[in-house]
């Protein structure tokens, strides 16, 4: 009985009830999709920015080792020529979601004749991943997607999670910090903020939230689709890179050593 | 049915002379059978629609023919498919009604999805990827017209092999060759809704007065930002010309 009881406590709370995502617990949750949502949340933090004039997308891309080629692993994609995609989680899965949101766009564009509205490739993306929730054969996604896009309603940005479900925002993080990211990007004023000051503003809170102890280095990427680029999803111009780079170092220096009054003993 | 049955088999094929647009029947297809008992319903047609700054203006005759016969004189051509969205039919009757049928429907299974109303370039394009995707079935000449949001009024040409051209003002149908330089003449950028309105007038009664294929009343609509409005123009009192 003994051992019976510690299994079932080191099992968690899910129990029984999260073996398949096709099975609902007592209290009607989906283990399965929630752990997918741990699983999404386990990789370097992924910010994205909607401005006046634009959406920003930023990522803290982990180094895990020394040996690995400058800008290999890319975690922005561009899904349509007004529309880009940041991932989190097992990135394996994160590009089956590319792929799907760049058919998509296409399909869509093919039979309406024009680009696909944000908020059209949020709904049709969202159901893709839902359905991978419903069906015992197959499993949820194990990544997190932020999209950003520009159309003719102006700029959008959504987030769709494991279990499907997706929002629109002005500011959204997902991965390892979102919760310290999100509390720094509440900061932030949406009504004035343009696209370039959000490339440094997401610059600064990544160098902020890195863990130092735990994770090595990283590498920053970021994308953005406004006005400046004329409406194309594209990644930020390397020398707003290496400018966004010094001053995200440079905010972590001062708030470092920044204030000395609360040096008091 | 045996008789009938052999008289139409006894005559020269019925839709060559009836698809082919502007064919004079032979002799002996005048004289041999009556072709308005079995021809298809066409709409030979004069049909125009014009852009202003704020919406369109739509008009048609009301002239559908079986062969040399008026089946109808007082047809509807402007028909709705959706809201604030328009389409001019001529051609063949039957393939524009199930093209705008089929338009409808999309329009109205993609403006639920968007949660607003749709472009009028999105249903133009509906338009054209039936048109053109079944261009060896289909005799049909349609003009769209509407207003929505993003572009305000506009107005989209979709001719009979299924091209789509955007342009300030289109016309189209048989009655319409005889008023390309009257258009072309009369046509005047940023004209206000009611200049536009008499111009679309105008040019529909010349063009009825000309072709044997359009006649009866004028019908227009206008589509702006609140809303349809539609008249009517009787038969005697369309504007006249030089009539000797």
């Amino acid at each position: 009985f003994f051992s019976l009881l510690l299994t079932s406590i080191m099992a968690g709370i899910g129990a029984g009830y999260d073996l398949y995502p096709t099975t609902f617990s007592p209290e009607g949750r989906l283990f399965q999709i929630e752990y997918a949502g741990k699983a999404a949340d386990a990789s370097g933090t992924a910010i994205g920015v909607r401005t006046v004039d634009g959406v920003v997308l930023g990522v803290e891309k982990l180094i895990r080792s020394k040996m690995l080629v400058k800008g290999s692993e890319k975690r922005i994609f561009t899904v349509a020529p007004h529309a880009g995609m940041a991932l989190t989680g097992l990135l394996a899965d994160g590009r089956q979601i590319v792929n799907s949101c760049r058919d998509e766009a296409q399909q869509y564009k093919r039979f309406y004749g024009q680009a696909i509205p944000g908020k059209m490739l949020n709904q049709r993306i969202s159901s893709y991943i839902q359905y991978f929730t419903l069906h015992d054969s197959v499993r949820p996604f194990g990544s997190s997607v932020i999209l950003a896009s520009y159309d003719k309603s102006g700029p959008g940005l959504y987030m769709i999670e494991p279990s499907g479900v997706s929002y629109g925002y002005r500011a959204v993080a997902i991965g390892q910090e979102k919760q310290v990211a999100k509390t720094e990007l509440e900061n932030l004023d949406f009504t004035t903020i343009t696209s370039r000051e959000a490339v440094m503003e997401i610059a600064k809170i990544i160098y902020k939230i890195h863990d130092d102890v735990k994770d090595k280095e990283f590498e920053l990427e970021l994308s953005w689709v406004c006005a400046e680029s004329n409406g194309k999803h594209e990644h930020i111009p390397e020398d707003l890179l290496a400018e966004a780079n010094k001053v995200g170092k440079q905010n972590l220096e001062a708030d470092q050593f920044g204030s000395d009054e609360e040096m008091e003993i | 049915f045996f008789l009938s049955h052999l008289q139409r088999n006894m005559g020269p094929d019925q839709y060559t002379h009836t698809k082919k647009m502007g064919t004079l029947p032979t002799k002996q297809e005048a004289e041999g059978h009556a072709d308005w008992k079995d021809a298809e319903h066409r709409m030979g047609t004069s049909i125009m629609a014009v852009q202003f700054k704020g919406g369109v203006v739509l008009g048609a005759d009301s002239r559908t023919t079986t062969g040399s016969y008026i089946a109808n004189r007082v047809s509807d051509k402007l028909t709705s498919v959706h809201d604030r969205i328009y389409c001019c039919r001529s051609g063949s009757a039957a393939d524009t009604q199930a093209v705008s049928d089929i338009v409808r429907y999309y329009l109205d299974v993609h403006s639920a999805q968007m949660g607003e109303a749709p472009e009028v370039h999105t249903a133009a394009t509906f338009f054209q990827k039936l048109c053109y995707d079944n261009k060896n079935a289909l005799s049909a000449g349609i003009i769209v017209g509407g207003w929505d949001k993003h572009d305000g009024g506009s107005v989209y040409c979709i001719p009979l092999g299924g091209a789509l051209v955007r342009q300030p003002f289109a016309i189209g149908g048989s009655g319409s060759t005889f008023i390309y330089g009257y258009c072309d003449a009369n046509f005047k950028e940023d004209m206000t809704r009611d200049e536009c309105h008499e111009f679309v007038r105008n040019a529909l009664s010349l063009a009825m007065a000309r072709d044997g294929s359009s006649g009866g009343i004028i019908r227009t609509a206008i589509i702006d930002e609140n809303g349809v409005e539609r008249f009517m123009l009787p038969g005697n009192q369309l504007p006249t010309f030089y009539e000797n």
